[in-house]
């Protein structure tokens, strides 16, 4: 860090002639590349990071939590039946420019709508620009949900549902929906390079862009003219570094300040360390066991109550999570509302899963497939080494697990087509609503054909209550509804719950104000720097 | 000498097809399919998968894939990254250079060590200095890359704080790339101490990619001398009183060298294997880590074209290292 900070010292007046001197630089070590700089097609964190410092979204999930705040919508009204939200956006927000493209007006409805209607609207021009596959759009159920889009003036907008959907404010908060300039769509549709305003991105963000180069920099500015005020920092820095433990050694020189994805290895040596600071905060997500409950054995709940009884959750958690995960009991995280806390796990007791196995007329046992992932996900570290706990746990009570596993597009679109008899999978939440954690994972709707509902579970006292949360507005009474749902969760057991990961974040001390995202994003304004 | 150039020249077709071949079909026989794999996390339901295998033209038989490929290739056209939509040939002209940077500043590391360590070992035969160098080499040559690139970035960045841990040049400096070779962009770009930088970035990784190479070239030069120095002309010279460097410089290197520059042509196939390895730890943006994650992806066309372009590098190069070879040695090209 000395000789560079001398280095920068010696070249920052020769290169940032326009800039201030005491420009203040924060650079982030992150994992890897973007696939480009449009969320509405994207899947991974590592596109979202990148691109989520460059735009807006009508609304906001509050900064370090998962409340829904107001963003390029200064306000908005929901009519008495839900199904009417009329947003009144925000005037005078104004959005960047590159070598390209001079904006000559403000953000208005016309950009909302052209949100909405890339991602909708097979024939619109840009529906097929960069990729025809708007992922995250689709899987919230836009498509069906929207009835029409309107632009009411060029402050307002109009958006009429199919049918009430409490999650509605919440998924608009989602990177996906992050709002691009109409603007700029034509004109490089009319130069005909439509695909640039996702490689050359411009947004009204708190940064824009200025250089990007594939797996080496991706380099942002403060945006002064952002509608929130100019960050505090000046110039971001994404530093692409795709090995944790080189991330890790960056940060210890200094060569960054902020690095994701510790390598668990390292955990300790980070503690000792006096530059740096670990944060951590309960993921929103879950690992899980699904039993395949339409496939027998596991179609009995004594069976799958019997292997819940079976494996002993405190020991792989403490084996494989390494601290870094906490065992759970529901099927969503302690940090998400409705969370039921009075719910009792089922107890680590062999003798009575031998006894329960008996009475569902396996006295001796059975033998069944273990699927484990093949990947290390957010959710689950290493799932080979779980299910090889899992195996010798259930072993004592006579239950022989073969383990399998397959390349990891091939095993979750397996799973999703029920071919197993029990595997293992986790979900991440994608807008701090329980709804995307009940009814998509265990809702009879997602049990059908290939959806996400591994368990196959369809149990109609629990996928009422589910949907009828989705169309109640009233966040009292969907917490009721969901708390219920998660003590019909425990007695059929369709899942063993493994842990939820804990995101733990090394940054240095001179960080100041950077606030973990449930969501496990990276997002930096509103961060500053000490002591430059 | 025509004749020598144009036999040569004309495997280069066959080749070139056996190339398109294997980098189309030893893809498509990896499980997984680029579909699922962009839908990420999510999955994707059967109606929208058939929907997009149309659109990305996966639905027809895969001979008939093959056949629009090639045409394609034919006119230049290598298609566009399924991740990314930019061109493969833009990604890999902006990748390549920092991968050719690295590798030949790689290959001339382990000539610059390689050659005086193996022609040395072979003048003292049997002494300490030449098992030393044996023993270093075979090291060198099973070191595994990973493993090796930690261990210097933990000893020489972090501990003795001597060089950056990766990347190319510090972030503070904004270069845009003119040729795409940062020792050279760094220069033009007149910002004051780029350049240093940029030579700074690149020690670590140039040892890291260089470390198998200079074994193979030292371990060859070595035995390529003993060999040389046991033929009767070299006995002839020493009897004719000639000086004893006048002899092994005049005489033994120049036949000794013939071997060495085929296993140097040979090295740049291994150069861009180390290549990817090395990338991924130092964070080198260059081609070898834009194919891993390729791999990854399932991202087809990236794939097809990268195996490509890297074929036609590998392939001009050992190209130019057999008509080198022919005019070192005459022997070669008469009889055949």
């Amino acid at each position: 860090m000395k000789k560079s900070a001398l280095l920068a010292a010696v070249c920052v007046p020769a290169f940032l002639a326009a800039a201030p001197l005491s420009a203040k630089t924060l650079v982030y070590c992150s994992e890897g590349s973007p696939e480009n700089f449009y969320p509405g097609v994207n899947t991974t964190g590592t596109s979202f990071d990148a691109s989520t410092q460059i735009y807006s979204r009508i609304v906001e999930f509050e900064r370090g939590g998962t409340k829904v705040l107001p963003g390029l919508a200064e306000k908005w009204d929901i009519s008495p039946d839900g199904l009417v939200y009329t947003f009144h956006l925000r005037k005078g927000v104004k959005w960047h420019s590159n070598k390209n493209f001079k904006p000559t007006r403000d953000m208005n409805a016309d950009d909302i709508v052209f949100m909405f209607e890339r991602q909708w609207k097979q024939d619109h021009p840009y529906y097929k620009v960069t990729s025809p596959n708007h992922s995250y759009f689709d899987d919230m159920g836009m498509p069906k949900l929207l009835k029409s889009v309107e632009k009411v003036d060029d402050y307002t907008v109009k958006v009429t549902l199919n049918q009430p959907e409490a999650p509605f404010l919440a998924d608009l908060a989602m990177e996906f929906a992050a709002v691009q300039s109409k603007e700029y769509a034509d004109a490089m549709l009319k130069a005909g390079t439509p695909e640039k305003i996702d490689q050359e991105p411009i947004g009204t963000g708190p940064f824009y862009l200025v250089q990007y180069q594939k797996d080496a920099i991706i380099r942002y500015k403060a945006f002064p003219d952002y509608y929130g005020g100019k960050a505090k920092i000046d110039d971001l820095v994404f530093s692409i570094t795709p090995d944790a433990s080189v991330r890790w050694a960056k940060l210890q020189k200094g060569e960054c300040h902020v690095m994701p994805y510790p390598n668990p290895a390292d955990l300790q040596a980070m503690e000792k360390d006096p530059n740096v600071t670990i944060l951590s905060q309960a993921g929103l997500n879950i690992g899980y066991l699904a039993y395949n409950t339409q496939k027998k054995p596991f179609d009995d709940v004594k069976v799958r109550k019997a292997l819940n009884m079976a494996i002993n959750k405190k020991a792989i958690v403490e084996a494989v999570y390494l601290g870094s995960g906490i065992p759970a009991k529901n099927p969503i995280p302690p940090s998400m509302w409705s969370y039921n806390d009075s719910i009792k796990d089922d107890p680590y007791d062999p003798e009575a899963a031998k006894k329960l196995l008996a009475e569902a007329g396996f006295p001796n046992g059975f033998e069944t497939d273990l699927w484990a992932m093949p990947v290390q996900r957010p959710y689950n570290p290493n799932a080979k080494r779980i299910a090889e706990l899992m195996q010798a746990d259930l072993a004592k009570i006579g239950v022989k697990a073969e383990i399998k596993s397959f390349e990891w597009g091939e095993y979750r679109k397996r799973m999703q087509a029920g071919e197993h008899q029990m595997g293992m999978l986790g979900w991440t939440g994608d807008n701090g609503d329980p709804d995307n954690f009940l009814h998509t994972l265990l809702g009879c709707a997602s049990a059908q054909g290939n959806g996400s509902n591994v368990a196959k579970f369809c149990y109609k006292p629990f996928d009422d209550l589910v949907t009828k949360a989705k169309v109640t507005t009233d966040v009292a009474a969907r917490t009721k509804l969901y708390e219920q749902a998660q003590v019909i969760f425990k007695e059929q057991a369709p899942w063993f719950t493994i842990a939820h990961a804990v995101q733990l974040k090394p940054i240095r001390k001179e960080v100041v104000d950077f606030k973990l995202s449930p969501f496990g994003r990276h997002t930096f304004y509103g961060v500053d720097i000490k002591g430059k | 000498m025509l004749r020598f150039i144009l036999t040569r020249v004309s495997l280069i077709i066959p080749t070139f097809i056996g190339i398109t071949l294997l980098a189309f079909f030893l893809i498509r026989l990896v499980p997984g399919d680029p579909i699922e794999t962009m839908a990420g996390e999510r999955g994707i339901d059967a109606a929208r998968h058939e929907q997009l295998r149309k659109e990305f033209g996966f639905d027809k038989p895969i001979f008939v894939q093959y056949g629009i490929y090639i045409s394609r290739v034919l006119q230049g056209d290598l298609g566009k990254s399924l991740i990314t939509q930019a061109p493969v040939w833009e990604e890999f002209k902006a990748l390549f250079p920092a991968t050719m940077e690295l590798a030949l500043c790689a290959i001339l590391f382990a000539l610059a060590i390689g050659l005086p360590a193996g022609i040395l070992a072979a003048i003292r035969r049997n002494s300490i200095f030449d098992h030393g160098v044996m023993g270093i080499s075979l090291t060198g040559y099973s070191m595994p890359i990973f493993w090796w690139g930690l261990i210097l970035i933990l000893v020489f960045s972090v501990q003795l704080d001597l060089t950056p841990v990766s990347g190319r040049i510090d972030v503070l400096y904004y270069i845009e790339p003119i040729t795409g070779f940062l020792l050279i962009d760094s220069l033009l770009s007149g910002e004051e101490g780029a350049f240093a930088s940029a030579v700074e970035h690149l020690i670590l990784p140039t040892i890291v990619l260089g470390t198998v190479p200079l074994a193979v070239i030292a371990r060859m030069t070595r035995s390529a001398m003993l060999e040389v120095l046991g033929e009767d002309y070299i006995r002839t010279a020493k009897a004719k009183g000639l000086s004893r460097y006048r002899v092994i410089a005049l005489h033994a290197l120049r036949n000794a060298l013939i071997p060495v520059v085929t296993v140097i042509g040979l090295q740049v196939g291994v150069l861009f294997t180390g290549a990817i390895l090395t990338e991924t730890i130092f964070s080198w943006p260059g081609v070898g880590k834009w194919l891993i994650d390729a791999i990854f992806r399932r991202d087809y066309p990236v794939l097809q074209g990268g195996a490509l372009l890297l074929g036609i590098v590998v392939m001009s190069v050992n190209l130019i290292v057999d008509l080198a070879y022919g005019l070192i040695n005459p022997r070669i090209r008469h009889h055949r």
